[in-house]
């Protein structure tokens, strides 16, 4: 990663690397705030911009920390960013926030923050580790998105709130599946959503624990 | 008594951390390998979130609320807004203080949280549980209560849930699904078992 230039940095974590998909990074707010579109988007923008300016100001003062209290300064940066974010949302957007609780806060522990800050934003120019920021935050918006749009279109025949699929209950087609508003739903989607991208991308399967051995049955038969 | 009972009754089932709430799943996901490991991190856990949460409780009715400072003569100030920060600095904090006290004192325990303990600072059960205590507007008992049901819920199920992967492993399970995917998919699972649980009123 010595190289890296900005475009692969910035689109690399989309679907090469996926901090949900692949690194199993920021996956508790991925979970709660996806049954519908609206808090899935604000909770996506939110975190882009705190990975973002989190891995720009740490990259910028990387020289100055000592290693041995490097993640309380990290901490400290990304806890008064999220504080900035929280505060505007409480401004602008109160019953967002409500909606949010507590999981606007919870941003300072998700791992992408943490763990991006540690690994890239430590050794990287500041411009770069701020694109390295965005990307991530694409990433995990990305997932967070699509899960929002599946949550919210099938399980409520809605998109932001209008209706896009008539219901039944209203005289039209469609009748809701009541379980994908519910929180179990996000962890069979995420499980399916990564079956895919492995399909599609091979080289991200894990090398299995364990192979069975071939059924013998057949060969005794002979 | 008793409705401190049902407190904990609610936080370990109906309000499971983990699998209710979903937090703390990155460690939830990455330490689950091993039943072993998984109870020495449960336990853990449940230690550092009966003292972190009614200790963030005191921080936060005696110095960041609204007129809290009454007693050093500043009645206006509301510092409430700086609690996330406060909130983390405690815990990573106490995390470390107790990584010190057990080294010196109890060093069987010691080794055998040792690697989990650092862990935690960043586990979002942890932080979760002191914003829902400043949320929900626990008092001290409550808040110690709280703490204690809700480190145990997360500890139960990370159990749980290593106990199901031990026996996954010998499973023949479909590629690409193999590892994360069918993990998420158990989670799921073990959560829709969870819910069944919603109604049970003490």
């Amino acid at each position: 990663m010595a190289k890296a230039s900005i475009k692969e940095v910035l689109l690399n974590p989309v679907f090469n690397n996926n901090p949900i998909g692949l690194q199993i990074l920021g996956i508790c707010s991925a979970l709660a705030v996806t049954s519908n579109l609206k808090t899935a988007l604000v909770m996506s923008i939110a975190l882009t911009l705190v990975t973002a300016f989190s891995n720009l100001f740490i990259s910028m003062i990387r020289k100055q920390i000592p290693s041995s209290i490097r993640m309380i300064v990290q901490m400290v940066i990304i806890a008064s960013l999220v504080i900035v974010v929280d505060q505007i949302l409480r401004a602008y957007a109160f019953g967002l926030a409500k909606q949010l609780s507590v999981f606007v806060g919870l941003i300072i522990t998700n791992c992408i923050v943490m763990g991006r800050a540690e690994a890239f934003a430590m050794q990287n120019p500041p411009l770069l580790s701020f694109m390295d920021g965005i990307g991530n935050g694409l990433g995990y918006s990305a997932m967070l998105i699509v899960l929002g749009v599946i949550r919210e279109l099938f399980g409520a025949g809605k998109l932001l709130g209008f209706e896009v699929l008539s219901l039944a209950k209203d005289g039209g087609w469609y009748v809701p599946n009541g379980l994908l508003l519910l929180p179990p739903s996000a962890f069979f989607l995420i499980g399916l959503i990564i079956w895919g991208l492995r399909t599609w991308k091979k080289n991200q399967v894990e090398a299995p624990a364990f192979t069975l051995a071939p059924q013998v049955a057949n060969q005794e038969a002979h | 008594m008793e409705h401190l009972i049902s407190l904990f009754v609610r936080a370990v089932f109906i309000e499971n951390m983990a699998l209710a709430f979903f937090l703390g799943m990155c460690t939830f996901i990455a330490i689950s390998k091993k039943v072993e490991t998984a109870v020495g991190l449960g336990i853990a856990v449940i230690v550092v979130q009966t003292i972190t949460v009614p200790a963030n409780y005191l921080i936060f009715n005696l110095l960041l609320r609204e007129g809290a400072l009454a007693w050093a003569g500043f009645p206006e100030v509301d510092l409430s807004y700086l609690g996330l920060l406060s909130y983390i600095g405690v815990i990573a904090a106490i995390v470390q203080i107790l990584e010190m006290l057990l080294d010196k004192y109890v060093p069987s325990l010691y080794n055998a949280l040792g690697v989990f303990l650092p862990l935690i600072t960043v586990n979002c059960a942890i932080l979760g549980g002191t914003l829902f205590m400043v949320e929900r507007d626990y008092n001290m008992s409550e808040s110690v209560v709280y703490g204690l049901g809700s480190g145990f819920s997360w500890a139960l199920a990370i159990a749980l849930l290593a106990g199901i992967r031990e026996k996954l492993k010998y499973s023949d399970v479909p590629e690409g699904l193999q590892g994360l995917g069918i993990t998420f998919i158990t989670i799921g699972l073990m959560s829709l078992g969870f819910m069944s649980f919603s109604g049970v009123q003490l």
